[in-house]
């Protein structure tokens, strides 16, 4: 079957979703982002392997976190970076956003790390691109964030390395989440024997079984010896309509309270992919708490990007 | 070819490598068979020296053509390399490419007093202005033979020679 994610070879062409990458390729960025993790600690924090390229970050869906660690990512890689934010709202789409890319493509990029509030955009790009470019997908409508479910698997994987032996939990906005599925694909890829799903029905994609999670729309049920807590956060901004009361209703019945945490095992991790909307997904006092990672995650987000920029920059000569 | 015993060539770069050891030095082993080398060493040495290893592979010089490799090791210095005398170890020296590049990667980590390259065999055909100071044994190749050293679950060392097609060295 044809993958546009893979060269003939099977080496990584473009990083556009999980779904579709092997395991060998997940591991292999997981492998490789540890020897990025310590290069932030020296007195130079940058190594050469992509001198000379340039990198194109194009965001057409606003996301600081992103941009700036992407950003990071590839300085520390000794890229040169371009960041441009377009706002589609003005462009009819297709042609536009192609029209776009050739004017950088003309411009001698190497790379584009593509943000879109459709999905499939960065495939549509990557299928565009001439040979020597790579597109890496930093989060396409609610399809898919390939890096953010890298970086968290990362993460587990640091504090809990029995990946073969892990009870994970996904809670809270499962349907408008892309996250939520390149999670879902990476944990199930790399062998983490159960993957939870905790959401209100209104909350959950048709057949969200089918990914292979078992679901549960009541937190205390569903976090009971879980060993890693991922909340999603609450995305208002894709919401249309009424698919749930209110955020304080919200907050009693799924937000993670220290209460709620200490149905998981005692040392579970709690994972957040940021923003966090303090009150309505997560508590405060688990926020701020020793059992969460969020902010190592932000710091394993560079060191994954450059994994994958530095995997695609390899491949692609 | 009659190939040496590396763990001949092991004790006599041992004693080379414990001549130079002055008060600031440490030690540091480039993936793999440098790394194996520097632990053997160090088991040999009197005293405990700082020590650490690199892998180099995202300093070299040819990542644009051959990409990065799949079992990339983590470096690991676990000390101050500003001012020390560092004494670098390899397990064969051919184009001084991967030396090139560790330097490299050391001076990110901090300046070094002085770096001292050791290694087990100097297999001849350097193609840039570096050699090791400290060898185990001169022993000259052809271009299309290599050597591979290895490391038994003993922790022994061998060697075997290997002829190849193409120019795809290390």
């Amino acid at each position: 079957m044809y993958n546009p994610q893979l060269n003939n070879d099977g080496t990584l062409k473009h990083l556009l979703s999980i779904e579709g990458l092997p395991k060998k390729t997940l591991l292999q960025i997981l492998d490789t982002a540890e020897s990025f993790v310590g290069v932030a600690e020296r007195d130079v924090k940058k190594v050469p392997l992509l001198r000379g390229k340039t990198v194109c970050n194009i965001f057409f869906e606003n996301s600081t976190r992103t941009r700036t660690t992407f950003e990071i990512a590839a300085k520390r890689l000794s890229a040169d970076v371009i960041n441009l934010n377009v706002n589609t709202s003005s462009q009819s789409k297709g042609e536009a956003i192609l029209d776009t890319i050739n004017n950088l493509i003309a411009m001698h990029t190497d790379m584009f790390v593509v943000r879109h509030n459709q999905s499939g955009a960065a495939h549509l790009i990557a299928q565009h691109v001439p040979d020597n470019i790579s597109v890496v997908n930093a989060g396409d409508g609610r399809h898919s964030h390939p890096t953010q479910g890298l970086l968290d698997v990362f993460t587990i994987r640091r504090y809990k390395p029995e990946m073969h032996n892990l009870r994970v939990a996904l809670v809270g906005d499962i349907l408008h989440s892309r996250v939520a599925r390149s999670e879902i694909h990476a944990l199930t890829t790399l062998g983490v024997p159960e993957v939870r799903v905790i959401a209100p029905k209104t909350l959950l994609p048709n057949e969200v079984e089918k990914l292979g999670v078992h679901v549960f729309h009541d937190m205390e049920a569903g976090l009971k010896d879980v060993d890693v807590v991922m909340m999603l956060r609450l995305q208002n901004e894709r919401m249309s309509g009424a698919m749930l009361p209110s955020t304080q209703e919200f907050f009693k019945t799924y937000g993670l309270t220290p209460e709620k945490l200490s149905l998981a095992k005692p040392d579970a991790i709690v994972m957040h992919p940021g923003p966090m909307n303090r009150g309505v997904e997560i508590d405060s006092r688990v926020a701020d708490s020793s059992q969460a990672v969020i902010l190592p995650q932000v710091t394993y987000g560079i060191a994954i990007r450059m994994a994958a920029m530095a995997i695609l920059a390899g491949g692609a000569a | 070819m009659q190939l040496p015993d590396p763990e001949n060539l092991l004790a006599t770069l041992t004693t080379k490598v414990s001549d130079v050891i002055q008060p600031n030095s440490a030690i540091i082993g480039i993936h793999s068979g440098g790394v194996w080398i520097m632990e053997r060493i160090l088991a040999s040495l009197k005293q405990d020296l700082p020590h650490g290893t690199l892998d180099a592979a995202l300093y070299r010089d040819d990542f644009s053509q051959r990409g990065l490799k799949d079992a990339l090791q983590p470096a690991n210095i676990p000390f101050d390399v500003k001012d020390k005398h560092i004494i670098l170890i390899d397990d064969i020296f051919y184009t001084g490419r991967t030396t090139r590049a560790a330097i490299n990667e050391l001076f990110d980590f901090g300046r070094p007093a002085s770096i001292t390259l050791a290694v087990l065999i100097n297999r001849g055909g350097a193609e840039l202005p570096i050699q090791p100071q400290l060898i185990g044994a001169e022993i000259k190749l052809n271009a299309d033979q290599r050597f591979q050293l290895s490391r038994n679950t003993q922790g022994k060392l061998t060697l075997a020679l290997e002829q190849k097609q193409g120019s795809d060295h290390v």
